[in-house]
Formats: structure tokens, C-alpha cells, sequence
């Protein structure tokens, strides 16, 4: 999330409802939001006194030969509303939600508290205004400030990031998700991550402070006459944080801060790195894409081009070195420089700026990365880096290096990576307005806003489609790609992805010129008259069950259910693959034990893909329900192990790739299949 | 709190006992420091917006329209694809984030614009300034001159003095951004910290675009 355009917050809503001066200085014409809740008709702009700033801009017109999403669709017409918007899903089970704690949030969320009233009355909402406020209104409580964001996980622990803190929640029990702890540690974003008794998260306002007050740092007292140039309050604070706190969780309901190692440009987002050699350190990559702090602050920084500095903090990545045993000692031991143009060893090698041709979209320039992935097992990164797409070769953590560099044409903003589980294939998402502003419209272009799925061979990135939720969503939902996670379906590259208010949907990227949406879940707007920040911020699938981050709202559960796009064999796979911890940007290889769940979710996906004959299915669906039935003894199990060299066999004259390796897959299963 | 707008604070927590059944509510400490709890049914708070964020977002508001001013003489003075093309997208970004600090202001109950800022009397802003008086012009704003010339130019001459006069422009708003975030106490308000981000980032980029097209013109 990096811009503020076309958005309302809800505290400010409702104030400003009230509150917005009309030029044409009548007290009597309070703005009213248009009551059909639609933007005005292209063309016929209001008159410049009655524009009201919070009703939603119109999209422009589609760009020739581009196409936008379906208005058709179920999900583009729901119900709005904060705690009561119409939700639809398709191959999902929405089994709970859990309200923010009101520990992170402003005021309390019923209209009729007194409290409600009373922080209006300190914005200057006065009694009769408040009567004339609709109810519903006065309800909305939230802000950037308290956002959630990204998610990690750890055993039976869910850790959701916050602009203000982490909110620590028990997942024992999905359906049942429960509040263990409420950390108060403000600074935005909140990214969040674990390993062991370790959790990290990330810190890049001015208002971060190193022992985690929520105050901040007081502002300029008023000047007295005469001395209005002058300036008294130091700006350097010692107090102040923005870099990667760690903390000690080894209580869980009382985080214990162990060191906090301050960066430049602050952690918008943060990697960790975790070295299959190195059993002794973690490392954690730090993505700034904030303003650099003054040098009075924090000694070395510098905010100066390249060519007047060489040493800037902008154009490089910072490294953390964490000791595991004495996480204390935790310190900066690199600043890779990974724009650089290794021929002329120039750091702003990959400036793009201005190459891309995209209409009203702002340029951005290659100074920064907002989010790297990590996929040790191949020995690779992928950066998502503001202009460009990299690829990092990552075998010496501490000195990435870019092996390969993209760009494309329809992209605005490199935001998020993911790899396939064989890493044969690289999706990137590009968060064109930067996550606050409504780009899902029907004339938003499904090229833009969207993930780019490449793939990746011999260390080269190669472009081959795009996909954007297929859904139009209205013009008060921000809507654009976001964070989300691979899930196990064995034979399959199933993600899912959270699209902010847009909901959570499922794409199937196997065939990456094809990808398909599977799945999905949706919620209405928050408001239906102006744009107030909500939806998902992140959406992952986590030991069998997907987890919302919901910006304003709180926690969603869900659970896959069958459908004809993913049977319950396939969604079973799924959930045959169990992990220890969860760092969605520290991707694990994925590996499926060699049970018959596994072996029955390929028979089901070459059934669909007809890559077996409708006999030789049924025969091998029998042949693994009476092994099942015997619990793996005897004839049965011989039956499978002789069916296995034919259906290796086929693999040689299967049709697709993905065919083939099911098919291997399978008849290594049926070779030797475990309880 | 003298100078500090209006904001929603609570009184300051105290450390109470948990429940034992019921939800942690913590708040560490610096590193080393230990975590202390906080009351159950705590609420949240956030730091002050400072003045310097109010003048800043009125700054920008005049300092984008001078832009906004600009880039509606090209299509009467140039047919330059690249000019053009700049044009439309400072244009667009710059008038969408007009409204966007539009609302900020109005929600936080400021005037929005300087030269109205002493019309309102708001509460717990005691200290704006109520002389009425022009305020100065913002860094990197053309002077009334340099707009003469701009207005008079045509073609290639508009071309370079549109370039030239934009980069000075956007260099004044990454002096404001810089000048944001060496106030005490400034761009702590999460909306106003990624809207003063993105405008350092997004300027820096077009100045790039706009130095190399006033290179090819030579």
C-alpha cells in the first residue's frame, strides 16, 4: 500500500460529511453524498460548487482494445455495509469472523455509545449535526493508522500485523479462532514474521517509537510573534524507530522486545531469510520505500541521488544478520545495491522511468524494492521492486545478486511475488493505485491492477498472461492484486489471493497461459457513496484452512468446499501437507507424503484432463478403496504396486507436462503408499 | 495540547492486572525493557496531527494547482507527443490528489486553503493564523513572471520552458516533503505519510522523465 488517492477513511467520513466547506459558502447546502451512490455519468461533471470531495470519480473510458471485468458477475452488485455487507462465495466456506479488538480501534463500533459522541464532539461535530448523521455513519470507526496487514504463522499460533501493533490469535480450532493477545507497538505497517521464539515486524512512520508508545513525538508548540521561522523542537529523535523490531514470544501472551535495528528508509515490508547452511543466523531483508531520515538521526543516512552520493540510501536493500541464540546482537550486515548495472557499475541501473506508456498512471523509478520472496530451495528471489520485476540468485544471503531483471508494459507498480512449488513459474502482482484506490471497475483494463504470471527457466523470466479478478467490483471498493499464498493441491499451482475489497479469489496458474479462477469470496462495500478503506489485505492457506487479513473488519476463516473445479480428494491432499511456521515471503518447498488421499487427487485431476480413459479410472479408484479397506495389507496392495509401472508407463505419451508428472507422482504413490 | 489540532485521545493506560481467561492487552517496552499489560477494554490513541501537516497539505494544495495551471496550456501550445503525454498524467495525478488533500483537510475539520485558513475557527486550533494575510508562495512555485513567459511561448520554446519551469516545480515539492518530514512531530498521520511518500516518490520519477526530454530539445 503506497499512495493516498481516492480515498475516504471512515473517522474522516463521517466528519467531513459535515464538515466539508462549500465554496459557495452557504451553510445551508451540506454536501450530500448522491443518493443513488453512483458516481455522476461521464461527461457530465457537477458544477465545480456542489462537487462534493468524498462521492467516488468515475472511471475514465477503456483504453482501445482493452477489456475490463465482468459486470455480470454475482459479486458485482452486493450489499453494502461494515459488520452486515452481503458476502457470496463459490468453493468457499466462510466458518468465522473475528472482529478487530477494540484495543486497535479508536472508540467503540455501536453508534449509541456515549464515546461515539464524544469523539465526534472533539472533532467539532455538534449535537444538531450528529442528529442529521446517519447511524450507519457514525458506526464506520477506522483508520489507516489501525489497518491490519500481513499475516504469519506458527504452530497453532496466527499473528496478524497492524499500523498499530500485532493481534496474536489461537487457531486450535479454525472455526473457533480466538484473541490470545493484543500487542500494542505502533509504526506501520505491521508486516509480520516468526521463527521460533523470534517474531519480526516491520516499521517505517515517524511515529514509531523504540519503546513501542503509542504517542508519538510532540509537534512544534506555537510560535510567538515574531519568532514563526524559528524552530525549537529538535526533529532527530533518539526515541524514534523505524527499521525491524524482534521480539521474544516464548510467552505468548507477553511479547518481550529484544532488539530493534534501525534502518534509513524504515520497513515498509521485510523478508526472512532463513540459509539452508547456516544453522546458527537468520537473516531478514528489509524493503524501505519510505523517505530517508536525516543523518543527525540515524548516522550514514543519505537521501541524495546517486551521482551526488554514492553511498545513498536509496537503490539498495538492507540485510539483517540475527543471531539466533543472542537475538539482542541483531545488526545490518549488508546493503545490497541490486539496480546495479554490473557492466558500468552504475547503482540506478534499472531507472525505468518513463518507458512505460500507461495514460493517467504516475511513473515510478527502480530506487527501491517493495517486497522480495524468498525460495531458498532453488536458491532464488524473486523482488518485486517498484518498476521492475527481479529475479535474485540468493545462494549467499547476504550478497544477493540479480541474475535477471523485467519489465512490462502494462505494470505500474512491482509489488508482490510468488514462485510455483517447482519454481518453473514466477506471479507478480502489480498494485496500480497502490491498494487504496478503486481499479476493479467494469472500465478498469484486466491488464492493469493484475498478476503477471512468467515463467522462470534457466534463471530467465519469459511473460506469459495475466490474470485480474474476473469480478467488476464498484467504485467505493479499493480493489487491486494483493499478498496472497500457494495451496498444497498436489499436481496443481493453486494460489490464493486477497484483492482487498474485491474479496479472496482462487486462481489455478498450472497451465500459466490459462490461469482460471477456481474459487472465490466477496463481501459488499463498506459504504456504497464514498471509498472507505477495507477488504483483504492478504489472503493464505494455512495447515487446511485460509485466513482474511480484512483491513477494517477484522479475521475471516474460510474452508474449501468440492467443486467440479476441485474435488474433495484434491482439497484432502491439500491438507495432508502440514507445516511447523508459515512466512508466506520465505516460501518452503511443499511436499505431499506418499499417502492414497495423494494418489486419489491425481486420479481425480487426470479424470478431468481425460489424460486416462474412463475404465482405467474407475479401475484404479477401486484398486486404492479395497487397499484403503485392508489398511494396506496383502493382495490389495500388490494390486496397486502392479497397476503402478502402467501408470508410470503413460507418463511418456501424456498430452500436457502437468499430465505427465501426475501421472509419475501417482505410480510412485501406488509403488509405495503409507498409512 | 497547545498548537495540536483536535485528536481523539484517551487517558493514558495504566498497567492493571490481566484476567487470566480473557485476552492479553500488551505494550513491550524498548528492547531489554520489560512488556507491561494494559487494561482489557483499552482503546486505541494516536499522536497528534501537528500544524506543519496542515500547512503542508494547504501548501501543496496551491502548489498543485499552479501544476494543474501549467499543464492546461499545452494543448493550445504544443504538439509535442512526449510534452503532451507528461502533461496528461501530472494533470490527472496531480488534480485527483488535490481532492484527496481536499478531504483530509475538511475531515479534520481545516480550511482548505491557506488564504481561508483564518475563516474557521476550529476547536483546539487556537494558534492558526488569523491575519488573513497572502500566505508566501510555496518552493519550486513559478513566479508570476516565469508563468507570463510560459503563457506567451509556443511550440518549442513552450515545450522547453514548460519542462524546465515543471522540473523547478516538482523540486519544490520535494523540498516540501523534505521540509514535512524535518518538523517535529510532522507525517505521523498514517494517510498523510503515504500521501508525502508517494509524492517523493512519484516526483523524483517524473523529473527523471522530464530532464531527458529537455535533453533531446537541445
Amino acid at each position: 500500500m503506497i499512495s493516498t488517492r481516492s480515498v475516504v477513511l471512515p473517522v474522516a467520513a463521517l466528519a467531513a460529511i459535515l464538515f466539508f466547506p462549500n465554496p459557495s459558502n452557504s451553510q445551508e447546502q451540506k454536501p450530500t453524498p448522491d443518493a443513488s451512490g453512483q458516481a455522476a455519468p461521464q461527461g457530465q461533471e457537477k458544477p465545480k460548487a456542489q462537487e462534493d470531495p468524498f462521492a467516488p470519480q468515475p472511471a475514465p473510458p477503456l483504453p482501445p482494445g482493452m477489456m475490463g471485468s465482468d459486470v455480470n458477475d454475482p459479486r458485482a452488485k452486493l450489499k453494502p455495509g461494515m459488520y452486515d455487507a452481503g458476502e457470496i462465495a463459490k468453493g468457499l466456506r466462510h466458518v468465522a469472523f473475528v472482529k478487530k479488538p477494540s484495543a486497535f480501534q479508536l472508540q467503540a463500533t455501536s453508534a449509541d455509545d456515549p464515546s461515539v459522541q464524544k469523539m465526534l464532539g472533539q472533532m467539532g461535530v455538534g449535537t444538531t449535526e450528529l442528529q442529521k448523521m446517519p447511524k450507519t455513519l457514525q458506526v464506520v470507526i477506522a483508520q489507516l493508522a489501525f489497518a491490519n496487514s500481513d499475516f504469519a504463522f506458527q504452530g497453532n499460533h496466527l499473528f496478524q500485523g497492524n499500523f498499530y501493533g500485532v493481534n496474536i490469535y489461537d487457531i486450535s480450532n479454525p472455526a473457533k479462532t480466538s484473541l490470545l493477545t493484543s500487542m500494542v507497538c505502533p509504526g506501520g505497517q505491521g508486516d509480520v514474521s516468526v521463527y521460533g521464539n523470534l517474531m519480526f515486524m516491520s516499521v517505517e512512520m515517524p511515529n514509531g517509537r523504540i519503546d513501542c508508545g503509542s504517542q508519538g513525538f510532540p509537534p512544534e508548540p506555537a510560535p510567538e510573534p515574531g519568532k514563526e521561522k524559528e524552530r525549537r523542537l529538535p526533529v532527530a529523535q533518539k526515541d524514534r524507530f523505524r527499521g525491524v523490531r524482534i521480539f521474544d514470544i516464548s510467552d505468548i501472551k507477553s511479547p518481550k522486545q529484544v532488539a530493534a535495528v534501525q534502518t534509513c528508509r524504515g520497513s515498509h515490508t521485510h523478508t526472512l531469510v532463513v540459509d539452508p547452511n547456516d544453522k546458527e543466523n537468520v537473516y531478514i531483508y528489509v524493503s524501505g520505500t519510505s523517505f530517508v531520515r536525516q543523518p543527525e538521526e540515524l548516522a550514514g543516512c543519505s537521501g541524495e541521488g546517486p551521482e551526488k552520493d554514492p553511498n545513498t540510501a536509496l537503490f539498495r536493500i538492507d540485510v539483517i544478520k540475527v543471531p539466533v541464540a543472542h537475538p539482542d546482537q541483531a545488526g545490518i550486515v549488508s546493503h545490497p545495491r541490486v539496480f546495479i548495472d554490473p557492466r558500468s557499475g552504475v547503482i540506478n541501473g534499472l531507472n525505468n522511468g518513463g518507458s512505460h506508456g500507461k495514460g493517467e498512471e504516475k511513473p515510478r523509478d527502480t530506487d527501491q524494492c517493495h517486497d522480495i520472496t524468498v525460495y531458498s530451495a532453488i536458491g532464488l528471489a524473486a523482488g518485486a521492486c517498484s518498476g521492475n520485476g527481479l529475479l535474485l540468485d540468493v545462494r549467499d544471503p547476504v550478497n544477493p545478486k540479480r541474475v535477471d531483471a523485467v519489465n512490462d508494459p502494462n505494470y505500474s507498480y512491482w509489488h508482490s511475488a510468488s514462485f510455483s512449488n517447482d519454481g518453473s513459474k514466477v506471479v507478480f502482482t502489480d498494485e496500480w493505485g497502490g491498494g487504496l484506490g478503486a481499479r476493479c471497475r467494469a472500465n478498469d483494463p484486466n491488464k492493469w491492477g493484475a498478476d503477471a504470471i512468467f515463467n522462470l527457466k534457466d534463471e530467465k523470466l519469459s511473460f506469459a498472461n495475466y490474470y485480474k479478478l474476473p469480478a467488476a467490483q464498484g467504485d467505493t471498493e479499493n480493489c487491486v492484486a494483493h499478498n496472497g499464498s500457494l495451496i498444497p493441491v498436489p499436481g496443481r499451482d493453486i494460489e490464493v489471493q486477497a484483492w482487498y475489497q474485491g474479496g479472496v479469489s482462487i486462481m489455478d496458474f498450472t497451465d500459466p497461459t490459462h490461469p482460471q479462477e477456481i474459487a472465490y469470496f466477496d463481501r459488499g462495500p463498506i459504504d456504497p457513496k464514498m471509498l472507505v478503506l477495507g477488504g483483504d489485505w492478504s489472503a493464505y492457506w494455512y495447515n487446511g484452512a485460509i485466513y482474511g487479513s480484512e483491513i477494517a473488519r477484522g479475521l475471516d476463516v474460510f474452508e474449501l468446499t468440492p467443486t467440479d473445479l476441485l474435488t474433495q480428494n484434491e482439497i484432502d491432499a491439500a491438507k495432508a501437507v502440514q507445516v511447523k511456521e508459515l512466512n508466506v515471503q520465505n516460501q518452503q518447498k511443499l511436499e505431499w507424503p506418499s499417502k492414497l488421499v495423494v494418489a486419489k487427487a491425481y486420479v481425480d485431476q487426470l479424470e478431468r484432463s481425460k489424460a486416462l480413459p474412463a475404465n482405467e479410472v474407475a479401475s484404479l479408484r477401486k484398486a486404492i478403496r479395497d487397499a484403503e479397506k485392508s489398511h494396506l495389507k496383502g493382495k490389495h496392495l500388490a494390486k496397486l504396486s502392479a497397476m503402478s509401472s502402467e501408470v508410470e508407463a503413460s507418463a511418456a505419451s501424456a498430452k500436457t507436462a502437468a499430465d505427465a508428472s501426475r501421472l509419475q507422482a501417482l505410480g510412485a504413490i501406488l509403488k509405495h503408499p503409507v498409512a | 495540547m497547545a498548537g495540536a489540532l483536535p485528536y481523539f485521545g484517551s487517558t493514558p493506560y495504566q498497567a492493571h492486572a490481566q484476567k487470566a481467561s480473557g485476552p492479553a492487552v500488551v505494550q513491550p517496552g524498548a528492547p531489554g525493557e520489560p512488556t507491561k499489560a494494559l487494561p482489557p477494554d483499552a482503546h486505541a490513541t494516536l499522536p497528534p496531527i501537528s500544524r506543519a501537516d496542515v500547512d503542508f497539505m494547504q501548501g501543496m494544495i496551491m502548489h498543485h494547482s499552479q501544476a494543474v495551471e501549467m499543464t492546461a496550456l499545452i494543448k493550445s501550445h504544443t504538439e509535442n507527443k512526449d510534452v503532451r503525454a507528461i502533461g496528461a498524467k501530472i494533470s490527472s495525478s496531480q488534480a485527483d490528489e488535490i481532492r484527496m488533500m481536499q478531504r483530509w483537510l475538511a475531515a479534520r475539520g481545516q480550511a482548505i486553503s491557506m488564504e481561508k485558513s483564518g475563516a474557521r475557527e476550529m476547536p483546539g486550533m487556537p494558534d492558526m493564523d488569523m491575519s488573513g494575510s497572502a500566505m508566501p508562495p510555496m518552493p519550486g512555485m513559478l513566479t508570476r513572471e516565469q508563468m507570463k513567459a510560459l503563457e506567451k511561448a509556443r511550440g518549442a520554446e513552450f515545450d522547453r520552458l514548460f519542462l524546465s519551469g515543471m522540473i523547478q516545480h516538482h523540486g519544490g515539492a520535494l523540498v516540501m516533503v523534505k521540509d514535512l518530514f524535518s518538523s517535529a512531530g510532522a507525517g505521523q498521520d498514517a494517510e498523510i505519510f503515504d500521501f508525502a511518500t508517494d509524492v517523493d516518490n512519484s516526483q523524483r520519477a517524473e523529473i527523471k522523465i522530464m530532464q531527458k526530454l529537455l535533453e533531446e530539445l537541445h
